[in-house]
């Protein structure tokens, strides 16, 4: 299986863990990634909000590049993923706005016809790998690891891409295949405040601390994310939570290809881990465990 | 928008009605936009926003005023720039009204006016683009600092804990990471930039038969 990698970026500075263990991890279930050549950024909500053809034109850009692959385009970021697949689907769904879009794109020699697919490398993970493949590769099963699924907003919204919008079960499927155990998690598809940490910042302190709470009721040994942003919101305010509402937080915030890649025997290096601010004790015993499954 | 400058029932005034345009033009893009017709004003959206706490205007009263005919009041409203972009109403929806993408316009239509809120948010959007013109490419530590130079220097102390701390595990990448391509790139923004200046009014035959008042003009 071939896909042309679309890293964002966020995970080439605040989030390399992410982007280590994605790359490590799809490479050993036997994926082949290809970075996307001098990708530009895709613009994010905020461009996405404001400025409707320059965002458009600028994500644009990174399809049009990636069209020329012919393969499918994997990004691992949340915004990223949104933003490409809707630019995708304005892109198609108005003649109007292609043709400006292209106009745009012929100044640098390009053309978007339309033909590119993103997809989520959880997606990928469950639907193309499958868990029964991963269940091969297994080496260290994740036994009695709790772990609260943090889906964030927005992998499964605004449009239904590859799973549930209210209640999706990827993460789910995918973890409990390497033996860990999910605990019940109300707050899988609830908003972690996003960029409003930079402006309205009580107000996302709020939903963060909210997310937190509900995990640390149900017994969560740590959080699994798909999203850089909600990754930051939720570790690095730990602190200033614990002072504003007397919480006593201190809930380790994996990405789930670093969870996933513990289970599959890969090193602390490889993965990242050591980036995080808090470390889960119950997952450092399982990574210093002996490899109990032999490789197939 | 005061009562004393609504002349005629059913008949807006210029301001409104160059609103009304802008809006319904940026509508017609959103794929099945035009579903906005169909609200039933059930409030699915305000019980899914989970900011709706923090909002003047809720998402529900939002579309009943752009229905009424005041856009003016939802562009000077808080609740544009509170919106998170979590999608929550707009999935939710039963008439499946694209309600994020709606408030996006209407934050494209406050921009283009100028119109701000008290808290400057929209400093961060600026701050964004300088870095996206500037290497192609976000970084993060540029957007904050840019984005404190603006909107109060003070600001900029609560977040240097946290700075440090990221420096720490090799997490703040100072350097700019500039793409190859940056002159194809900025070519590309130019002239989409010129694209997106002047009203379009290529949706002209659309906004006629629109919601509401029939009379835009």
């Amino acid at each position: 299986m071939k896909y042309t990698y679309y890293p964002g970026c966020s995970l080439h500075s605040a989030h390399k863990g992410y982007d280590y263990s994605c790359r490590t991890v799809l490479t050993k279930l036997g994926c082949e990634l290809t970075e996307l050549n001098d990708w530009n950024c895709c613009g994010a909500t905020i461009y996405m909000s404001i400025k409707k053809i320059t965002s458009l034109a600028i994500a644009a850009r990174n399809l049009a590049l990636a069209e020329k692959q012919g393969l499918d385009i994997v990004t691992p970021c949340s915004s990223c993923f949104t933003i490409l697949n809707k630019a995708h689907k304005y892109l198609t769904n108005s003649q109007e706005l292609l043709d400006s879009v292209n106009e745009c794109l012929a100044e640098d020699g390009l053309e978007y016809n339309c033909t590119a697919r993103v997809r989520h490398p959880l997606d990928v993970l469950v639907n193309d790998v499958g868990v029964e493949i991963i269940k091969l590769y297994l080496q260290k099963p994740l036994n009695d690891l709790k772990i609260a699924n943090y889906y964030g907003c927005q992998i499964v919204r605004p449009d239904k891409e590859f799973d549930d919008r209210e209640n999706p079960t990827s993460m789910e499927n995918l973890f409990e295949s390497v033996g860990a155990e999910n605990v019940y998690f109300p707050c899988k598809l609830r908003c972690c405040g996003g960029m409003l940490m930079t402006t309205y910042k009580n107000a996302a302190l709020n939903l963060s601390n909210e997310i937190l709470e509900r995990a640390e009721e149900n017994n969560a040994d740590c959080i699994a994310t798909t999203c850089p942003l909600c990754q930051m919101n939720l570790e690095a305010y730990q602190n200033k939570m614990n002072k504003i509402y007397n919480t006593k937080h201190k809930m380790p915030i994996l990405f789930f290809t670093q969870i996933l890649g513990v289970a599959l025997g890969l090193s602390e290096k490889e993965l990242g881990i050591d980036k995080n601010f808090y470390s889960c004790e119950k997952l450092n015993n399982i990574y210093n465990s002996s490899i109990t499954e032999k490789l197939v | 928008m005061k009562i004393e400058n609504i002349y005629i029932p059913g008949k807006l005034i210029k301001k409104e009605a160059d609103l009304r345009t802008a809006f319904l033009n940026s509508v017609h893009f959103i794929p099945e936009g035009d579903k906005i017709k169909t609200c039933l004003q059930c409030g699915t959206c305000t019980g899914s926003c989970p900011l709706a706490y923090l909002m003047d205007i809720t998402p529900r009263e939002l579309i009943a005023l752009y229905r009424a005919g005041d856009i003016d009041s939802i562009i000077k409203s808080r609740t544009i720039w509170v919106c998170a972009s979590c999608y929550a109403c707009q999935t939710r929806c039963p008439a499946s009204i694209k309600v994020t993408d709606i408030i996006y316009s209407l934050k494209r239509i406050a921009m283009n006016r100028k119109v701000y809120p008290k808290i400057p948010v929209h400093y961060l959007s600026d701050s964004f683009i300088k870095s996206i013109k500037a290497f192609g490419k976000l970084n993060e530590p540029r957007l904050m600092v840019y984005f404190f130079l603006k909107s109060g220097f003070w600001k900029a102390f609560s977040f240097l804990p946290l700075g440090f701390k990221m420096a720490i595990k090799g997490r703040l990448e100072i350097k700019a990471d500039k793409i190859k391509d940056i002159k194809g790139l900025r070519k590309i923004i130019n002239k989409a930039q010129k694209l997106d200046m002047p009203l379009q009014v290529a949706a002209q035959s659309y906004i006629k038969e629109a919601v509401g008042y029939k009379a835009v003009g």
